[in-house]
């Protein structure tokens, strides 16, 4: 049975049918359903491989709690409450999210000129006591997701070897790349639409 | 068999942000060329990418890359109205300087120079920062495009209000947060599967 998906973009930026910013985007008709399908692709591919449906939910709301996006959080997480998933996931994922706040982008430029820019900040790591209850592929992925978030231009080989290490396949890890990257651009879509939205309709009022 | 990560021995990598036409090398086996599928060419959307290592890595999720290559195209290229596609490419070098990713910041920098004849500003925001002084319109897009690229995000009423007074429309600063927001799903790509290496 085919279930229409709402537009994600439109729902968590509150875009109702008629108003201003629901304009603004129909006059970019490819982006939103583009947008619309990078999300479908990620969340409800034709095989998930490698990553299952509920390690994309616990990635996707590690990262929107990341970003301190409550509404992105609960978007991706109440599904996987509702799976009747082992409730204590989601208690370890969020005491995660608490360990890993931070504000980014921060980290190290490769040795030369722009080391004057470098900014320190969390190195983080999944506690070992939650490692247990994630399992070492998604404590690894977590770990990965956070230096994506936050310090992207710290990533490297030895990065994505952990990633190996850790029982992902280079398939597994150019999916899971691209729904960390995804997500981080749906949540800056979201609040600034959002805010633009909100501009909008007080400039109206 | 587990499978290994690929070290590569870059001479002389990029260490600074430029506009030169400089290269990237992947961390993780792309696909041959010989061994792409339909599927995989549909990925791709342009035959041509399939020369790229870049694509030929990610189009081992065709279905992400497929949509992935779609939104990018239309959030850039879609300029019958709205944002000059100067300004589009000026959103997505402040996110990549922001970021830290000296591979895009030097292919959209380029773009940026191209459509705006302004290659010396260009230049400023590089090596200067997203500090630098361009003119205020241009400061109103850097500066909001680089509230949007923090984590947490940092955008907020003064940056669409600063928008507005520098004459953006709301489709305009609509397209301001699509070109910053595309470059913080691209950057994290590039930054984490390869690293750039040398204009030739």
């Amino acid at each position: 049975m085919t279930q229409v998906s709402p537009d994600v973009i439109d729902l968590l930026a509150g875009i109702t049918p008629g108003s201003s910013l629901d304009r603004i985007r129909a006059q970019r008709p490819e982006t939103r359903e583009q947008a619309q399908q990078s999300y479908l692709a990620l969340f409800r591919p034709k095989a998930f491989g490698e990553v299952s449906l509920a390690e994309r939910q616990v990635i996707a709301s590690f990262i929107a709690g990341l970003h301190r996006q409550p509404d992105i959080y609960e978007f991706y997480v109440n599904p996987l409450e509702e799976s009747g998933i082992d409730r204590w996931l989601v208690e370890v994922l969020k005491a995660e999210i608490g360990a890993g706040r931070a504000i980014g982008p921060y980290g190290d430029y490769p040795a030369g000129p722009l080391s004057v820019e470098n900014r320190a900040g969390l190195l983080y790591r999944v506690t070992d006591t939650n490692r247990d209850v994630l399992g070492e592929r998604l404590s690894a992925a977590l770990e990965h997701a956070h230096l994506l978030v936050f310090r992207p231009r710290e990533a490297s080989p030895q990065a994505l070897q952990a990633l190996l290490d850790a029982g992902w396949t280079t398939d597994g890890i150019v999916t899971l790349s691209q729904l960390i990257s995804f997500v981080a651009f749906q949540i800056r879509v979201i609040v600034g639409l959002s805010l633009l939205s909100a501009a909008s309709k007080r400039a109206a009022a | 068999m587990t499978e290994r990560a690929i070290i590569p021995d870059v001479a002389n990598p990029p260490v600074t942000f430029t506009q030169a036409e400089i290269g990237w090398t992947p961390w993780l086996q792309p696909l041959a060329e010989d061994d792409l599928t339909e599927r995989h060419l549909l990925g791709l959307v342009e035959a041509a990418r399939a020369k790229s290592p870049y694509f030929r890595l990610l189009v081992r999720d065709p279905e992400a890359l497929e949509a992935r290559t779609k939104t990018d195209k239309d959030i850039f290229y879609n300029t019958r109205t709205g944002l000059p596609r100067a300004e589009r490419e000026l959103a997505a070098t402040a996110a990549s300087r922001s970021n830290g990713c000296i591979f895009c910041a030097s292919v959209h920098s380029r773009f940026a120079s191209h459509h705006s004849k302004r290659g010396e500003d260009v230049q400023k925001l590089l090596d200067e920062g997203v500090g630098a002084e361009l003119g205020e319109r241009w400061n109103a897009i850097v500066a909001a495009s680089v509230a949007l690229t923090a984590t947490p995000p940092a955008f907020g009423d003064e940056h669409v209000a600063r928008l507005t007074a520098a004459g953006l429309d709301e489709l305009e600063i609509a397209d301001v947060i699509h070109g910053a927001a595309f470059f913080n799903w691209a950057n994290r790509l590039m930054l984490s599967l390869g690293e750039p290496t040398p204009a030739n």
